[in-house]
């Protein structure tokens, strides 16, 4: 579908569903095309194809709110008619005085640059060749160690474009591109068969890395061989930077503007408060170029802007959107992050772990949770032991657990390294005085 | 009957045009009677039989071995209350098919958004394209089969208004509110699912399955002397409209309430490795993520899953049977039909404590020389299907409950979880737990809240040592994904006794 074919159908909804009794609406339609190629023993595993269209349209009827979806975009017929019935059923809700359509001076109004999200080239890239860097990638590995008991590599492209219209006055359009190469390498070793993955993944197909994926993936997984769980106790923590988003995320959650006003936060009232170490600095940019999460307006449609999110531990700004803005009196800020930039400290990987005496370089998190209303958390780990500066043992099987309350408070150091394969660009991090059950 | 192709697309695709005249049970050597069931969803995907083998023979043209059509439309419905008010709707339609052929274990899947001829034959050449030796494919008979009938309901979803519905929404929330005077906050919502699906092969099996599900679900949030907690509750059941009524309001309610105000004195135990015993229901988990993905027929034979080389061997105490089932009446993990139009079945993973068999699909039960199980799931039309659990239990076991917690000197009760995960290959299991409480000399004493629990999974499936008569399914909203794909299931458990996990806490 083109960009056109796309803005004609919005508008034609938006213009049918004012028509037939909603007072405001917002339409938006995607298109996204992929391709995934896996492969396995030397042969093409999997070969998948993916084109998939959306559209999404919110209803303001009578202070009343309801939004639908569809994939059937084709039958104008059919279209008006889940139109008509949702405004119909509309009326059976109860009136939100908080639910309208965002303020239209906060809009993006056209004329921002261009943030280099898509990549022109896309559909030039020959099929055979995508085969061909799975196949590379495999060849990487096999062979090349006698405990290999299996190799998979995955090639995945894809382009998506989304047109969004409101009745208010917002137009505006996005197109994305993605290349990506993951390897998994699972290896034997007694009974324990323990996988390692590496992955690389860029917006332009020239950037895409495409080689040494497969070494760092059978080096993962070799490294896991002889893992043990240790003894509990209370010890540093260093998070591997491709992981530390994970341990950001609940952090995020809670300032956003729905866990506020629901109480599913431990930051509610915070803002000019200290939230976290001198170390924890997060500037949330759109504009950065081929930033995975640039864009130049957000999901509403709101005029995205950079902002300091947290300055040295204390509290700038919320993640605050039309709705749950209205209801808590606040100002909206845009309800989403962007790139979210986590200010890198002076040290790199090796670094942090030569700093520390005794504690556990964490390389995997598996499972766990948090509870967004008090902070508490604990999430099940794997990664090294750190003795004296150096790793001299692979561990799992362990948890960590506390409250992220304090554990901002014991961040006490922030690599250099920042992993920018991300929209949240992180850098390892070191925590102190981490709660670790084993054995 | 053996009916040629030429003469099967001549009177097959007479039939469909005059198949409303003929009587549904009448029966010709010349004539494939298609039924009024399996009519109505051709109709519904606006394909005859004669599209299918077309779509079919393109998918087989260059030379695989086998190929199938997944057709699916779903609607789904979402109606929530927040602040007091049932203040929004959601709805969602979703409609394609895809196509997938196989050469070997190797898979080529495509899928459209709209059945025409013209798109459904482009994917099925670009599926096709898993193999490259182009030969002619003439589809055999067309065998229709009647799907099984696991979840019979009254009302259909899409029968029902938003009129209709609300009621229950509030009723839920005032609910919740009366119960406990520190209630602050409730949320609520109901959300139903209804689902058509048509299934066709290159071995001709035509087949179909109407799929309902409905989770309703609440979350409280109470306040007290400063403190904030919130607890939540919900079902889920392949139910229609019906379901709703008093009592399920009342159950819910009443444990979305207990969930949060458990969590007000509760503590953390002592880290480290101690007995666990698993509450019997939600406790299921544990054979969900310890033993269940693990036994999923395409990690073992990839090698990769940690019980690979188990089959036919001792895992466990001989009291102890593990069972995938996707056959239990209305439950949210049952199925009339896999994805790849097999017959449903009830398995034993472990049976007196041996492992008895692998979760299959198609690709692995060839690979293994086993009848498919009926295991065979995909997320939508969009994906190809994998080996994947419905409903995963233990028989109930000999012991008694309070033999159980009697017989632990320090440890933790857990009985309420919200989500767990697994590494296939090392083994090791986690699951999260809401609430529970300490076990202490032989009794439970103060409540817990919000570890995590790690163990390896053969080492945990051997830990068993005892297992009670009280078994219980149970109907949350679980939802289980892999692959980038998820769909419902649920599962059951006796409480047991784990002798010995890594229980997350405080340091001692």
């Amino acid at each position: 579908m083109t960009k056109d074919e796309k803005y004609s159908i919005a508008k034609w909804a938006m213009a049918h569903a004012l028509k037939s009794g909603a007072q405001g609406a917002s339409v938006s339609i995607s298109n996204n095309n992929s391709s995934r190629i896996e492969v396995r023993d030397e042969k093409i595993d999997k070969l998948e194809e993916s084109s998939r269209n959306s559209m999404r349209i919110a209803l303001y009827v009578d202070k009343k709110y309801s939004s639908i979806s569809t994939n059937r975009l084709s039958n104008k017929e059919e279209l008006g008619r889940f139109i008509e019935e949702a405004i119909a059923g509309a009326k059976y809700l109860s009136e939100d005085e908080f639910r309208t359509l965002p303020d239209p001076e906060l809009y993006y109004q056209g004329g921002g640059k261009d943030l280099k999200t898509f990549d022109r080239d896309f559909a030039t890239i020959d099929p055979q060749q995508k085969i061909k860097y799975a196949f590379d990638l495999e060849k990487e590995v096999l062979g090349k160690d006698d405990r290999i008991i299996s190799v998979s590599t995955t090639y995945s492209d894809g382009m998506s474009g989304s047109v969004m219209v409101t009745s208010n006055g917002f137009e505006g359009d996005t197109e994305n591109t993605y290349y990506s190469l993951v390897a998994s390498v699972s290896v034997k070793s007694g009974d324990a068969r323990p996988q390692g993955h590496w992955w690389e993944s860029s917006i332009y197909h020239k950037n895409l890395i495409k080689t040494g994926i497969g070494h760092m993936a059978l080096k993962h997984a070799l490294d896991k061989l002889g893992q043990e769980k240790i003894k509990s106790g209370k010890m540093p923590m260093i998070v591997e930077n491709r992981l530390a988003g994970q341990t950001l995320q609940p952090l995020i959650s809670a300032l956003n503007g729905y866990a506020i006003q629901q109480k599913n936060s431990f930051l509610i009232d915070k803002e000019g408060e200290k939230i976290g170490s001198d170390l924890l600095t997060l500037v949330d940019d759109p504009f950065i170029l081929s930033g995975r999460g640039s864009r130049l307006f957000d999901r509403e449609g709101l005029a995205t802007k950079k902002r300091n999110i947290i300055e040295a531990g204390v509290l700038k700004s919320y993640f605050i959107d039309t709705y749950y803005g209205k209801k808590l009196e606040m100002k909206p800020t845009s309800g989403d992050t962007t790139n979210l930039l986590f200010q890198p400290g002076e040290n790199d990987l090796e670094g942090l772990i030569a700093s520390i005496d005794r504690g556990i370089y964490v390389t995997g998190i598996n499972g766990g949770n948090s509870n967004g209303t008090t902070g508490d958390f604990s999430y099940g780990i794997e990664g090294f032991l750190v003795e004296n500066g150096k790793l001299t043992q692979p561990v799992s099987e362990m948890n960590i657990t506390g409250n992220f309350k304090e554990l901002w408070n014991n961040l006490v150091a922030v690599g250099n390294d920042v992993y920018t394969g991300s929209s949240w660009r992180i850098p390892s991090l070191v925590f102190d005085k981490v709660d670790f059950s084993g054995i | 009957m053996i009916v040629n192709r030429r003469s099967f697309i001549k009177t097959g695709g007479a039939a469909v045009a005059g198949t409303m005249v003929l009587p549904p049970l009448l029966k010709s050597c010349q004539n494939i009677q298609i039924s009024p069931d399996v009519k109505s969803y051709l109709d519904h995907f606006e394909v005859t039989p004669e599209i299918l083998q077309k779509v079919i023979a393109e998918a087989m043209s260059k030379g695989g071995d086998y190929a199938d059509l997944f057709f699916e439309h779903k609607i789904s419905n979402t109606l929530a209350l927040e602040d007091g008010k049932v203040n929004r709707a959601y709805s969602n339609v979703d409609y394609g098919m895809g196509v997938r052929v196989l050469k070997g274990d190797q898979t080529g899947f495509a899928y459209t958004e709209t059945t025409s001829l013209k798109d459904m034959l482009k994917v099925a050449k670009t599926a096709a394209s898993i193999a490259s030796d182009p030969v002619t494919f003439n589809p055999g008979e067309i065998l229709e089969k009647a799907p099984a009938d696991y979840y019979k309901i009254s009302r259909k979803w899409e029968t029902v208004s938003v009129e209709d519905k609300v009621p229950y929404v509030q009723k839920l929330n005032d609910r919740v509110h009366e119960l406990d005077e520190k209630v602050t906050k409730v949320s609520v919502s109901l959300a139903d699912e209804t689902s058509y699906v048509l299934f066709y092969n290159s071995e001709g099996r035509l087949t179909y399955d109407y799929r309902p599900l409905a989770s309703f679900r609440v979350r409280s949030v109470m306040e007290k002397d400063g403190q904030i907690e919130n607890g939540a509750s919900a079902r889920s059941y392949r139910k229609g409209f019906e379901w709703l009524g008093d009592d399920l309001i009342e159950e819910i309610a009443q444990e979305a309430v207990d969930n949060t105000n458990i969590l007000f004195g509760a503590t953390k135990p002592i880290a480290g490795e101690m007995p666990v015993v698993l509450g019997a229901g939600g406790s299921g988990i544990l054979l969900h993520e310890a033993m269940g993905h693990a036994f999923e027929a395409d990690f073992n034979r990839k090698e990769t899953s940690i019980f690979s080389d188990k089959l036919g061997k001792s895992v466990s105490k001989d009291f102890i049977n593990i069972i995938e089932d996707g056959t239990m009446e209305n439950n949210r993990g049952s199925i009339n039909i896999d994805d790849e139009g097999n017959d449903v079945k009830k398995t034993y993973l472990v049976k007196d404590g041996v492992l008895e068999s692998y979760i299959h699909d198609r690709i692995s039960a060839n690979y293994y020389g086993v009848e498919p199980t009926g295991n065979g799931r995909r997320q939508s039309f969009r994906n190809v299907p994998l080996p994947r659990m419905r409903i995963t239990y233990m028989e109930p076991g000999p012991h008694s409950r309070d033999d159980i917690i009697q017989n632990v000197d320090y440890g933790v009760y857990v009985d309420n979880f919200s989500n767990g995960q697994v590494n296939i290959g090392a083994g090791d299991f986690t699951f999260f737990v809401k609430s529970g409480y300490l076990i202490e000399s032989g009794k439970l004493t103060q409540p817990i809240k919000d570890i995590n629990i790690i163990g390896n999974g053969p080492q945990a499936l051997a830990d068993i040592t005892m297992a009670a008569g009280d078994y219980k399914t149970d109907n949350g909203t679980w939802m289980c994904g892999k692959g980038g794909q998820s769909v419902p299931v649920s599962m059951g458990l006796p409480t047991v006794l784990v002798k010995k996990l890594t229980v997350g806490g405080k340091s001692a």
